[in-house]
């Protein structure tokens, strides 16, 4: 496959520029920024005066470890602008995640913020193989949630051609895809199922589609789920990584090699930590992703712990990009459920469901306590490919899933085939977990 | 000379048969014959339908999983032993019943009944060769107009 833009378009060469020169830039910006925090913001002040640490110190990139992590709770304490390092006047932008409780978290931007988020999104869909002429449905929300605008940006600075529908309202997604030959998507790879299963309803067939390239993000999603998409739609399928409170999406993406997402480091300093003692991990080793922004001026982020698990990937990549890359995100420290003492990722339930001839990509797992008893059913919606007219075929389908479930899981699985459409759809982001235990 | 069967996927709680024959009927589409086999948890509703294409398009389009699948439809003489005798052609065969079901009209002294085999073709080869007559579709839809 010939990715032309790629090697050619000025806009990604800090992708390809030398170690050494990565570092001493990472280096002059991270002092900058804590620098920049240690002087404006409050909250980063007292953390490092507790800890003695001060901007002066940092001397080398590992001088980092020795300042205080940032979590999630730090931003709902200062909601809503309490940890911007700029003045109002110069935040051109604000936008929100979703709190699953209470407030939500706030970021701002700078205008020069926006331009580099707008840059690293660029880049993003460079190294997806898109370029100008091509046609980008961008099927993220629109509004305070940074993946819509986070995406329209970088696709209208690469040149391309955007159609701005925000999620939602499958139809007209679909007959858009069709009738606008649109050749690259954006959406969550859950999203994009409901639109292949919908597709598959409506008589159009995706294979056939101008349709070749999917940016998917948002959520965590497993490699087998990927090859499930490319098998079902024919196009390939990018994993894109981002976080509101980092900048949104463009913080790291797949490049054609599809062999760990490269974190655009000019930008973003990455560490992967023992979530449990905060200190390094082996190279190599699987841990909680740090992230440190380098250039961000209205709302800088240090050492952030993002709770996604994973690993940097060793080695330079095959398509000549310096800039380092970490394995896929596939679950979050802190979507690990115990069920019975036993650790269960809803990765871990993906992968033994794809495991499974047939392929269901549509499942919810429903956690309820019974005589003081955790009990896991997993419901898996029946798909065109595994219906049957025959009851012992579908009994036959239960049962290989059920002990799929069992041996990855190493625990007794309920399995519940329930009909096409019945689990709740998300428009965006999927709801695999519904905890009815009363603790 | 085969029959084509609509089988629809369902969940086994109440209310799940309404809604797919009221589409049917909204389009005008005659439900044949039908039969439902349920386990515990979800049912199959396999269908005979006046027009299969359609019929199956149109539950397609709304979000049922429809699988559509040959079954046969075999004349049976209506008297003792008359369905025992058109079973005994498969003995020392490798031919299976899925699962058989029957129809809602019969003529005279047979009745007509629908098979789901493992090997369709070579179970007709065999019906017709024992002299026992497999009723095409156009016949079969035939019989219902009347």
């Amino acid at each position: 496959m010939i990715e032309n833009p790629v090697k050619t378009h000025p806009a990604s060469a800090p992708d390809y520029m030398p170690g050494a020169q990565l570092r001493e830039l990472q280096l002059g910006r991270l002092q900058a920024t804590v620098s920049r925090v240690y002087d404006r913001v409050e909250l980063y002040r007292q953390r490092m005066n507790e800890r003695k640490a001060r901007p002066e110190d940092l001397r080398i990139l590992e001088d980092l470890a020795g300042f205080p992590f940032t979590v999630k709770a730090d931003l709902r304490d200062t909601y809503p602008f309490g940890l911007f390092a700029s003045p109002l006047e110069e935040v051109v932008r604000l936008h929100a995640s979703s709190g699953t409780t209470g407030k939500p978290i706030v970021v701002g931007y700078t205008k020069q913020d926006v331009g580099i988020w707008t840059d690293v999104m660029l880049r993003t869909l460079l190294a997806c193989g898109l370029g100008r002429g091509d046609i980008i449905q961008n099927a993220y929300g629109y509004g305070l949630f940074t993946g819509g605008l986070g995406a329209h940006y970088g696709a209208e600075a690469l040149g391309a051609t955007v159609i701005p529908i925000s999620g939602g309202n499958t139809d007209r997604q679909i007959m858009v895809m069709k009738d606008f030959k649109v050749t690259a998507i954006c959406c969550t790879p859950s999203y994009f199922l409901h639109l292949l299963d919908r597709a598959a309803q409506m008589g159009v067939n995706v294979p056939e589609l101008p349709l070749r390239v999917g940016v998917f993000g948002a959520e965590p999603w497993t490699d087998s789920l990927r090859r499930h998409i490319e098998a079902a739609s024919g196009i390939k399928a990018y994993d894109i990584y981002g976080l509101t409170e980092i900048t949104g999406p463009g913080v790291g993406i797949e490049c054609h090699c599809q062999a760990g997402l490269h974190i655009f480091e000019d930008h973003f300093y990455p560490e992967i930590i023992n979530p449990d003692t905060g200190g390094p991990v082996a190279e190599g080793e699987e841990g909680e992703l740090v992230l440190t922004t380098l250039s961000k001026q209205a709302m800088p982020m240090i050492r952030y712990r993002t709770r996604d698990i994973s690993a940097f990937v060793p080695g330079p990549c095959a398509c000549g990009r310096t800039l380092r890359r970490i394995r896929r995100i596939s679950r979050r420290s802190d979507d690990m459920l115990i069920i019975r003492g036993v650790n269960v990722y809803p990765s871990q339930v993906e992968s033994a469901l794809l495991a499974v001839e047939g392929m269901l990509p549509h499942y919810q797992i429903i956690l309820t306590r019974e005589a003081g008893l955790d009990q896991m059913e997993v419901q898996v919606e029946v798909t065109p490919p595994v219906a049957s007219d025959r009851v012992a075929a579908l009994e036959n389908l239960h049962d290989k899933l059920a002990h799929s479930l069992s041996q990855t899981l190493g625990l007794r699985v309920k399995v519940r085939l329930v009909a096409p459409q019945t689990l709740k759809r998300s428009e965006g982001k999927a709801q695999r977990v519904i905890d009815r235990r009363s603790l | 000379m085969k029959i084509h069967q609509l089988s629809l996927f369902l969940e086994n709680k109440p209310g799940q048969l309404t809604e797919p024959c009221r589409l049917l009927a909204q389009a005008g589409i005659n439900i044949r014959t039908l039969t439902l086999a349920d386990t515990e948890e979800f049912g199959i509703l396999r269908l005979i339908v006046s027009d299969w294409e359609k019929g199956a398009r149109l539950l397609q389009e709304a979000g049922y999983v429809v699988n559509v699948t040959e079954v046969v439809a075999v004349e049976v003489p209506d008297r003792p032993g008359g369905l025992a005798e058109l079973l005994g052609v498969f003995e020392k065969t490798d031919i299976n019943i899925e699962y058989m079901y029957a129809f809602t009209f019969g003529r005279g002294d047979t009745a007509v009944m629908m098979f789901r085999f493992n090997k369709s073709d070579a179970a007709i080869e065999l019906l017709q060769s024992a002299g026992i007559n497999v009723v095409g579709s156009a016949e079969l839809y035939s019989h219902i107009e009347k």
